[in-house]
């Protein structure tokens, strides 16, 4: 049986980009930027690092291929470098690289960075990727909203929820992610929007409407990690480390078997079902002090309180609509405005999730710092509803 | 004898308003006032011939026993000029790998030409039976009499020797070189001489002498047809020719302009089925007549069987079904007759197509051939090693399990206005087949507000998507409202 990576790996710095529009950055300028943060954070030297982990999705309109665009931007010492792609889940599968690296004892100190450029596309929105040679060829011609759409006419059937009951429960939680996002100077959007507003939005994908869709923004987000030992022996205190750390993949089984009903994530209970275990958690709706969730569009957001167990299954419109989730709320969620405003630069956001916990859990949130939060959660998902990556992490204080 | 042992039709479900049309031109046309009656039916923009004769084969083949030996496929507006449009059809079809297969082209006659051979090819014993199928969608200039004349559509017919519901009592055949109009290799449109020529030098001329031939060889008296199906779209002319002939004036059918317009080489077995569906009885004798370069007539006695013949989707309901389309933009929108603005987020669709791949995938692709687990007895789409089912996942257990006759429902869905589509917004979302099986796929032939959770869907063969930079069309299936 393994033993798990339960407080075998500590965060030693992390680092953030301002994350938005940044017409004036390149990928190479925004990796820099969280770099120096976080090398500065660390208190160590570059030149300590061992390995690299680097997180990208889109190579098309990005810098391309392989791990050599990080060793070159940040003049690395010849180190591994090595890229990881897994679609949003890009930058929780980097950190995850480096989080192995040490805990293995391969590495004392190892770095993970994700980077996303999304604004040289000429066009709001992302890009579609490419899907190989035989997918184009079958695959229903859709968009990311158009896929996360889907849950609510599911969700809708499934628990008996009238179209408006969800359109206001959704808006709700963009409203929420607006008024966290308006106290983060680094978040791309920045100002408090109303629910009117939200639920008189133009329609993307039925029933999504423009606030129920995050940002396209370019970012950088960076881990610097080591053991906790080798952070004490650095003179830190209020150290972060990891309590679990998992990723549960699609096998095909909702999109090709009719086990799935279509209004939760499959992939998401079970990463978050081996969490908690790994973390020692038995009840996350009392245990956990705050997270980050994957909300690339509000709908994720709502169906996944219930894959996380923190709402009850068909409860999550009722949780969201008394505050549970707001900024004062019992468990804050995207408490730095999460994929909504902070942004979603997607090879990034992993580890922009990871940041938000890092600083929470450090007392150095500023505007937006919770009260002694313990257990911070972050959930990074990529793909669609019937095909996805889902990483569960858990940092909290170590004792 | 050799006859029709079943057949299939196919209208498209929009009527595009001859009213709408003749609006648009009239600032420069006010002559066209005078055409502004009824309607023409019109391809969505993920049909054409292909498509339009994949469903007519459909429908013909599941009111028939008969495993075709030979495919012949006719169209003047087929999309490839060097790749046999037979063999998607067929494919499509799940007929055999062993069927013999020819595509008939280049004249408006082309219909009755492979009739004409089916019957031929069955008659003589080379093949036991036939299917063919014929469709046409044929592109107009904007403002051209074409324009509000036709109409798209295809039919098909099965041919054997024994459960005939249509015997072919003689065919006859002239071939001159008269051309009313033409359309050059390479050209989109038609250029078309006067009409009163055509109707006095051409149509007058050619094809009374080949219909008495066929009369003749027949052995039936031309007072003794019972029904004379000939397309033309001009007026009266064929009234003429019945009249020269020796025809009774009753029994020249209506060539459907008012609800779907000429329908090119397809059109004179469209009216064809018309007639038999809706006025034939047996013991009727039938004259169905071709004109382009040339006539073709062929002599047709419904048989004792036709009585006891029926079908699951007729011509008659899928002209019943039309929905009317007013807005004459989206017409030349689909048939690419107006350079619109569509955007960066439909440059993805130009990438190139694996053929390789295509060929490997044919039954998948084409054919929306699945597999079903010989262990578990689970359906999946698409087929593979290891069965997806979770309890099972037995390797190599799957045998090939055609889904295209699944019935189906919406298990979820949206309505995307984001994401680039000819027909905005994109309705797709995964179905569920009622026997096991699902996958998520583009919706097609709906509106907003037509579908919800639970909805029945049926798949239908339709153009994915086209590379317009090397002129590759991708073929795949869609769901469709069962009752679109």
């Amino acid at each position: 049986m393994a033993s798990g990576i339960k407080d075998k790996v500590a965060i030693l710095g992390m680092g953030c980009s301002r994350f938005g529009e940044r017409w004036e950055a390149g990928a190479e300028e925004l990796m820099v930027e969280a770099f120096n943060e976080a090398i500065s954070d660390a208190g160590v030297d570059v030149s300590q690092i061992d390995a690299a982990w680097f997180s990208t999705h889109f190579e098309e309109i990005n810098v391309g291929k392989g791990g050599l665009p990080l060793s070159i931007a940040l003049r690395l010492p010849n180190i591994a470098v090595t890229r990881v792609e897994n679609f949003c889940a890009s930058g929780s599968e980097a950190f995850r690289g480096a989080v192995y690296a040490v805990a293995s004892g391969a590495c004392d100190i190892a770095l993970a960075l994700g980077v996303e450029k999304l604004k040289d596309t000429g066009y709001g929105g992302l890009p579609g990727g490419a899907s190989g040679t035989l997918t184009p060829q079958w695959a229903a011609t859709g968009s990311a909203p158009g896929n996360f759409a889907q849950l609510a006419s599911a969700y809708q059937s499934k628990h008996g929820v009238d179209r408006d009951d969800l359109k206001r429960a959704i808006a709700h939680i963009s409203v929420k992610s607006h008024a966290n996002g308006a106290k983060n100077p680094k978040a791309h959007l920045q100002k408090p929007i109303t629910e009117e507003q939200a639920l008189n939005a133009p329609l993307i994908a039925e029933p999504l409407g423009l606030f129920d869709c995050c940002g396209v923004s370019d970012g950088a987000a960076a881990a610097i990690v080591t053991t906790p030992e080798i952070a004490k022996s650095l003179g830190k205190e209020n150290i972060v480390s990891v309590k679990a750390l998992q990723l549960a993949l699609s096998n095909g089984s909702e999109s090709g078997h009719n086990s799935w009903d279509g209004s939760y994530f499959h992939t998401t209970r079970i990463a978050a079902g081996k969490a908690y275990k790994e973390a020692g958690i038995d009840n996350a709706r009392d245990q956990v002090s705050m997270f980050e969730c994957h909300d690339c569009f509000s709908i994720t957001e709502l169906v996944t309180m219930e894959d996380l167990q923190l709402s009850e299954e068909g409860g999550a419109i009722r949780d969201v609509m008394d505050g549970f989730y707001d900024g004062d709320g019992q468990i804050p969620c995207q408490i730095d405005g999460g994929l909504k405003c902070f942004g979603h630069p997607i090879g990034a956001s992993g580890i922009r999730m990871l940041y938000e916990m890092y600083l929470q859990l450090q007392g150095r949130a500023e505007d937006r710092q919770l009260a002694n939060p313990s257990i911070g959660m972050t959930h990074n998902l990529g793909g669609s509803p019937m095909s996805n990556v889902a990483a569960v992490c858990i940092v909290g204080s170590y004792d | 004898m050799v006859g029709i042992t079943s057949f299939g039709g196919y209208v498209p479900r929009l009527r595009l308003q001859r009213q709408a049309i003749v609006d648009a031109h009239s600032w420069a046309d006010p002559g066209l006032a005078g055409r502004a009656k009824g309607e023409r039916s019109m391809c969505n923009w993920d049909e054409d011939a292909v498509t339009m004769c994949v469903e007519a084969g459909r429908a013909c083949l599941e009111g028939s026993a008969l495993t075709p030996e030979a495919v012949y496929f006719a169209s003047t507006s087929a999309p490839f000029a060097d790749r046999q449009h037979a063999a998607i059809v067929s494919t499509a079809l799940g007929l055999s790998e062993e069927v013999a297969a020819a595509d008939i082209s280049s004249s408006q006659r082309a219909g009755t030409t492979a009739l004409i051979q089916a019957c031929a090819g069955v008659q003589s014993g080379q093949y036991a039976s036939a299917l063919l199928v014929v469709g046409d969608k044929r592109r107009t200039k904007a403002a051209s009499a074409g324009e509000l004349a036709y109409g798209d559509a295809a039919a098909a017919c099965c041919i054997g020797t024994s459960d005939t519901i249509v015997d072919l009592l003689a065919a006859q055949s002239s071939t001159v070189d008269f051309v009313d109009h033409f359309r050059a290799a390479g050209e989109s449109f038609d250029y078309t001489w006067e009409e009163r020529w055509i109707r006095d030098e051409g149509l007058a001329k050619i094809a009374p002498p080949c219909i008495q031939r066929a009369l003749d060889k027949a052995g039936v008296p031309a007072a003794s047809v019972d029904h004379f199906v000939m397309p033309s779209t001009i007026g009266r002319a064929v009234a003429g020719i019945a009249r020269q002939a020796g025809i009774n004036p009753d029994a020249v059918r209506d060539n459907l302009h008012a609800h779907v317009g000429e329908a090119g080489a397809a059109h004179s077995l469209v009216m064809l089925l018309h007639t038999l569906e809706t006025a034939a009885r047996p013991g009727d004798v039938i004259l169905l007549v071709s004109f382009a370069q040339g006539c073709d007539a062929v002599v047709l006695k419904v048989t004792e069987g036709f009585a006891g013949y029926d079908h699951a989707r007729s011509l008659t309901d899928s002209m019943a079904s039309g929905v009317a389309e007013s807005n004459y933009q989206k017409f030349l929108a689909f048939n690419d007759l107006v350079t619109l603005e569509r955007g960066m987020r439909a440059e993805p669709l130009d990438y190139k197509t694996a053929l390789s791949v295509t060929y490997r995938k044919r039954d998948m692709l084409t054919g929306l051939i699945g597999g079903r687990c010989t262990q578990c007895g689970t359906l999946q789409f698409p087929r593979t090693d290891i069965c997806v089912n979770p309890q099972c996942h037995a390797v190599d257990t799957q045998e090939p399990h055609p889904f295209r006759d699944e019935a189906a429902s919406i298990l979820t869905w949206s309505a995307d206005y984001l994401t680039y589509t000819p027909d905005p917004p994109s309705h797709y979302g995964m179905i569920t087949f009622a026997n096991g099986g699902r996958f998520m796929t583009d919706f097609t032939d709906i509106d907003v507000g037509d579908i919800e959770v639970g909805t029945d869907v049926r798949m239908v063969f339709r153009i994915k998507s086209v590379d317009s930079v090397r002129g590759f069309v991708r073929y795949f299936w869609k769901a469709t409202p069962v009752n679109a």
